[in-house]
């Protein structure tokens, strides 16, 4: 019994050093001088080098540099948060549907529906790319906030609808048929009844659409010129010009802090609301 | 002044729930739905509801067409089997949540509330959530919420099913309370207890294979089951049936022994019928004549009674006893079969004679 809570306990903290450990180089990386990089392996600061500023001022054009990642931080938001909110709302409405309604046309059934919301996110980028590049050319969306929203939306949506048809799954549907035998319209029902407990369930789809349309890198390069570049291309833009590795690691760090914070406001909402009591 | 369901028919992929099911209900009585688990009671309900499509038939309140008409326009109230409340809110708001709807506000509101959940006993409780209370506490929130709404049809869908037995009786003879008085709602109550239906029922409707069987008084179906399935629908412990023949002034069971022939079946022309006896009147034998012998073979204690099924020449015979005593299977037992309390069906299973009534 020991032994085993030893080994999970040795595993679980190896593992997290694993997984930690870029994260924490490239911070440390982030707040290191020049010499300290250049010359030999130093990790820790104010022990093995004196921590500056320096690398943080870069990403922000402080000093003269020609970088400047705020413009990238404000269109990442844009294009992320407008892509996942429309998703969350699109999705959880769709995935309702789904679970609540059999659907027929022809042989398409509902689990026929879930799939093929799910095969968009099957299909590799590249294949969906060029279509995707031609439709936004015709409708005038190239290099535009809102053309990037709509096709991230394609690849959000299906995260949300997936997880979202088995949360609303497993809410009693006999709570939607008493809310409905107690008056109020199926609409009604969702929206006064159903979201209210779905809390965690939006939480995790939200977050995951959040976090996908955060990294997502490809679209953005086929779909903008310079325009609404997002934080994942102006990153990989300083990796085409020789960039010191402490001006790199700043701007990687920057990148996931929105994230970060993200998660740590959302957390909360992830243990409330429990349906226990609903039906024994 | 009616709810009336005319010829109402439901299946879904070759299975069917209601057959050809007509009704006339009046409002501020009590109508039971009684029958086996998947008779259709609950098909019934959900039909009646609007949460079952129907596939034909119609259905009217007050002469006002409801058959298409979208549950949430229907003002229908429903007790589940289970106890199912709004898990996120306290007792209070889940009563009020239904009330809302309806316009209430206020202290008209507050007032309703108040007295529904006194009613049930639930005031100190009103602000905890489902989850907090026990499974007899909850079914308790679940009717205070659909009776306060003064609905016009009121549905209990076998509301005392999953609780335990003591909490049974004591709801059950609360609900005698809640229902009569100013209960003006049309109400449907949904068991397969016998004792439930007799003590609550105006009507009893005797459901089996998404068919009404039969319906009327509680007593009257009792005591004249239409035919064999009536009669074991209602009887609990299981009514006997043996077959025997009819020789003479004898009835001749299987096993050769012989019973008079009572004043209820003198008109029996001779030959072999099918003889319903209810466990309560049969007996331990306590002289030789006239008694079947056999083994028992499984024995129940139900409260204050003791339930023997004993396996004879004749067929399976159930008798209850009154008091708890100590039999085991295996046990060699005679038992008297009191011919003047037997009913008598022909070979279709129709209902010829009972003591209630003279074979004619």
């Amino acid at each position: 019994m020991l032994m085993k809570r030893v080994l999970t306990l040795a595993f679980v903290t190896f593992w997290s050093i694993f997984v930690m450990m870029p994260i924490l180089w490239a911070l440390v990386t982030s707040l290191k001088p020049p010499e300290a990089v250049d010359f030999g392996a130093t990790f820790i600061p104010f022990v093995d080098f004196t921590p500056t500023l320096l690398g943080w001022e870069s990403i922000f054009g402080v000093g003269g540099g020609s970088v400047n990642l705020v413009p990238a931080l404000f269109n990442s938001i844009i294009v992320t948060f407008g892509g996942a909110a429309i998703s969350l709302v699109l999705g959880t409405v769709s995935a309702y549907g789904l679970s609540r309604f059999a659907y027929k046309l022809g042989f398409i059934r509902n689990a026929d529906i879930v799939f093929f919301f799910i095969s968009q996110r099957i299909m590799p980028p590249i294949v969906l790319s060029f279509p995707f590049f031609l439709m936004l050319r015709n409708l005038g969306l190239l290099d535009t906030h809102l053309g990037l929203i709509l096709v991230s939306i394609g690849g959000l949506m299906p995260i949300v609808v997936w997880l979202m048809v088995d949360f609303f799954n497993g809410i009693p549907r006999e709570l939607d048929e008493m809310a409905m035998l107690e008056g109020y319209s199926p609409f009604e029902t969702f929206v006064k009844v159903i979201l209210p407990l779905s809390a965690p369930g939006l939480t995790v789809a939200g977050m995951f659409a959040v976090i996908f349309g955060w990294n997502d890198f490809f679209y953005p390069l086929v779909l903008t010129f310079g325009q609404v570049v997002t934080l994942p291309l102006a990153i990989v833009a300083l990796n085409a010009t020789i960039t010191p590795y402490w001006t790199l690691s700043a701007a990687a760090i920057f990148a996931i802090l929105p994230l970060v914070a993200f998660a740590f406001a959302m957390e909360r909402f992830l243990s409330r609301g429990s349906l226990s009591g609903a039906v024994r | 002044m009616a709810l009336v369901g005319h010829d109402l028919s439901v299946a879904v992929d070759d299975v069917t729930y209601l057959s050809n099911v007509s009704f006339t209900f009046e409002p501020g009585r009590i109508y039971v739905l009684m029958g086996r688990t998947g008779a259709g009671k609950t098909s019934f309900m959900r039909a009646v509801s609007g949460l079952l499509p129907l596939d034909s038939g119609s259905l009217s309140f007050n002469g006002e067409d409801i058959t298409h008409a979208p549950v949430w326009k229907r003002d229908c109230a429903m007790v589940y089997q289970q106890f199912i409340n709004y898990p996120n809110k306290t007792v209070r708001q889940n009563v009020e949540f239904p009330l809302r709807k309806a316009g209430l506000s206020g202290t008209e509101l507050s007032n309703r509330v108040d007295s529904y959940l006194a009613k049930v006993g639930m005031t100190e409780f009103a602000s905890r959530i489902p989850s907090q209370l026990s499974g007899g506490q909850q079914q308790r929130v679940a009717l205070a919420r659909s009776l306060a709404r003064h609905s016009r049809i009121l549905m209990l869908d076998e509301p005392l099913m999953n609780l335990d037995f003591k909490l049974r009786e004591q709801l059950r003879e609360e609900f005698l309370e809640l229902f009569q008085g100013e209960n003006e709602s049309v109400t449907i109550y949904a068991t397969t207890e016998i004792t439930e239906a007799m003590m609550l029922g105006y009507e009893i409707l005797v459901m089996h294979e998404g068919q009404i069987l039969q319906s009327g008084k509680p007593e009257h179906v009792f005591e004249r089951p239409k035919n064999k399935l009536v009669a074991q629908i209602v009887n609990d412990p299981p009514i006997s049936i043996i077959s025997a023949q009819i020789t003479g002034s004898k009835i001749v069971l299987a096993s050769g022994v012989t019973l008079p022939v009572p004043t209820h079946f003198r008109s029996l022309a001779e030959g072999t019928y099918e003889f319903g006896i209810r466990a309560i009147d049969v007996e331990p034998a306590t002289d030789s004549a006239s008694t079947e012998s056999g083994e028992v073979g499984f024995v129940e204690v139900s409260g204050s009674e003791t339930v023997l099924y004993l396996h004879t020449k004749a067929g399976e015979i159930v008798l209850q006893i009154e008091g708890i005593h100590d039999y085991h299977a295996g046990q060699k037992l005679s038992v008297a079969l009191r011919p003047e309390r037997m009913f008598v069906f022909d070979d279709s299973g129709q209902l010829l004679g009972s003591p209630k009534l003279e074979v004619s």
